[in-house]
């Protein structure tokens, strides 16, 4: 009720446009989910918003073991945007599975695991575990983290390990399986291609930059791990463009993330060719800015004429 | 509850060189805020996006408003000390955790350095209120930099020290002899986090419990980013969802 942006706490779609989306037959109310890492595990943001009326929520990255995650500083802002080196702090599968599942099981949206580890077998071993858990419909593989020493970015930058940790996850995962893409390449559509061939559900883009800020006060690395991850408004033409890419050469569904914070952001990834978007660092900013963007896709494709959101699915390439 | 508002900005006060108060005011009623939580200030200006996290200074019920102290470092907080009367900004609020309470008879030490001293003012008006008779003691670098002193006197009795010995005590908080006087129970502290480390040393020293308000950068404020951790018995935590205020038996400090 203290909402000023919109109407977004009170938010009833005029079911006068088709907002839903498909990745295979698992259904999507609207194209607006929330990117891993910057939602928590939804209930920080329960004061803020109805959760459950985002397409989905994509939960914070989870690893099989307990991780401390790396040390203070973790955080450093640049010019529109942020460095982060948070290196995947959570507590383990076995914490998930006990405490947070429960919890996140109640919601009434796609409740999506970012699945995450140091080896192939960690992550097919973590794949198990959630293939168990009956209300998460679907997780994504994430090849792109760039703040941890082993696993993460190391899969996604390396076209034979990538291929090997898609193949291995898929052989045993029950649920819809999304991967997340590394920007940190040459050629992001080689990734993509494999991800395709490899059996992925549904491609998500793209993680955080590889970056580096220096303190020059204190004349050191502002943050503890030196570099970390770039998100925020500043790259989101890198975003788009490369979802542009990915969307001409594959024909899975795509979710474009990278610096959205308003509603046009979102239409750009939209027209480039993602079937849904994620929105990640800008909730820091605005909590409810995910579902105000629900909102505001529904009134842009209303001022267009459109009456479904794939009509303008890659329409800059029709 | 935490709320996401957009207050008006009913005064905006220069302190001295560079730090601000400015009182912002709810058309709704405001929530119930306790001493060591804050709040996070959105910036309108060009590049800088992130907000900017604020201890609550002092909160006026009655006149439904609420005070912050901004201390200029950086683009951000350049902008928010710019914001003029009348004008809207857009806050979340409140977060974090506070300062507990003393027990019966115990005798509060507050200590606050520099703009460290926001909490501390709200804890020490709480504290008085409440019966307990808090003394105060503030460091500064110089007279020029000493901040509202004469609220201060309203609420405790209060001490100061100056690096350049203009006002009060020289030196830094602890050189000050109060801590030699035997009679405190607790502490609450806020300022610069070597002020902090030092004020937590004398006070493990000297058997007196002791607090600290932390100031970690943070990217939330809501406990989603894990960026403002803080190193405890208990591992990593967010500073923003809990602490800010944290004792110093938690830290590994």
């Amino acid at each position: 009720m203290y909402l000023h942006r919109g109407s977004g706490i009170q938010y009833k779609s005029v079911e006068m446009v088709n907002l839903g989306f498909n990745i295979g037959d698992l259904s999507f109310k609207n194209p607006v989910l929330t990117a891993s890492g910057t939602f928590g595990y939804g209930a920080e943001y329960d004061d803020f918003f109805d959760v459950s009326a985002l397409g989905g929520i994509i939960l914070k990255g989870t690893t099989l073991e307990h991780r401390e995650g790396n040390r203070y500083p973790r955080m450093a802002e640049t010019p529109s945007g942020m460095l982060n080196s948070v290196g995947l702090q959570n507590r383990g599968i076995d914490y998930f599975e006990n405490e947070i599942y429960p919890k996140v099981a109640d919601y009434d949206t796609n409740v999506i695991v970012n699945v995450n580890g140091n080896t192939v077998e960690d992550y097919v071993a973590l794949t198990d575990r959630i293939n168990r858990l009956d209300k998460i419909p679907a997780i994504e593989l994430n090849i792109s983290c760039p703040n941890v020493k082993s696993g993460g970015m190391i899969f996604g930058t390396n076209i034979d390990s990538a291929r090997t940790v898609i193949r291995e996850v898929r052989s045993v995962c029950s649920k819809k399986m999304i991967v997340k893409l590394s920007p940190n390449v040459t050629d992001v559509v080689t990734f993509a291609r494999i991800a395709e061939e490899e059996g992925a559900d549904a491609i998500s883009l793209i993680n955080t930059l590889l970056g580096m800020a220096i303190d020059v006060n204190r004349m050191r690395p502002a943050l503890s791990t030196v570099t970390g991850g770039l998100s925020g408004p500043a790259i989101r033409p890198v975003a788009v463009r490369m979802v542009w890419q990915v969307a001409k050469a594959v024909s899975l569904p795509i979710i474009g993330l990278g610096g959205i914070s308003s509603t046009n952001d979102a239409i750009e990834f939209f027209l480039a060719g993602a079937s849904a978007v994620q929105i990640g660092t800008y909730s820091f900013v605005d909590p409810s800015i995910s579902i105000s963007i629900v909102e505001g896709i529904e009134n842009y494709l209303m001022s267009k004429g459109f009456s479904d959101i794939k009509d303008i699915v890659g329409y800059i390439n029709k | 509850m935490k709320r996401q508002e957009l207050l008006k900005v009913l005064e905006n006060k220069r302190i001295n060189d560079d730090v601000f108060m400015i009182v912002l005011g709810s058309k709704n009623q405001l929530p119930p805020m306790l001493p060591g939580q804050f709040v996070q200030v959105k910036v309108e200006s060009g590049m800088v996006f992130l907000r900017r996290p604020f201890s609550v200074h002092d909160v006026d019920y009655a006149e439904n408003n609420f005070s912050l102290l901004i201390q200029v470092v950086g683009e951000g907080t350049k902008a928010i000390s710019r914001v003029v009367k009348g004008s809207m900004v857009d806050v979340i609020y409140p977060l974090g955790n506070s300062f507990s309470m003393p027990v019966d008879a115990q005798k509060p030490l507050l200590i606050g350095g520099g703009v460290g001293v926001a909490p501390i003012f709200f804890m020490a008006k709480v504290l008085t209120n409440k019966g307990f008779k808090p003394d105060i003691l503030l460091g500064f670098r110089n007279i020029k930099s000493v901040i509202k002193y004469e609220q201060f006197i309203e609420v405790g009795k209060v001490f100061v020290t100056t690096e350049d010995g203009s006002l009060g005590v020289k030196g830094y908080v602890t050189d000050h002899p109060v801590f030699n006087s035997g009679i405190y129970d607790i502490s609450y502290c806020c300022g610069p986090e070597p002020m902090m480390r030092a004020v937590a040393g004398i006070c493990g020293e000297k058997g007196i419990k002791c607090e600290v308000s932390l100031e970690n950068l943070m990217g939330c404020g809501i406990g989603a980013c894990l960026c403002c951790v803080v190193d405890t018995v208990r591992g990593n935590v967010c500073t923003c969802t809990e602490g800010p205020v944290f004792n110093i038996n938690q830290l590994k400090w």
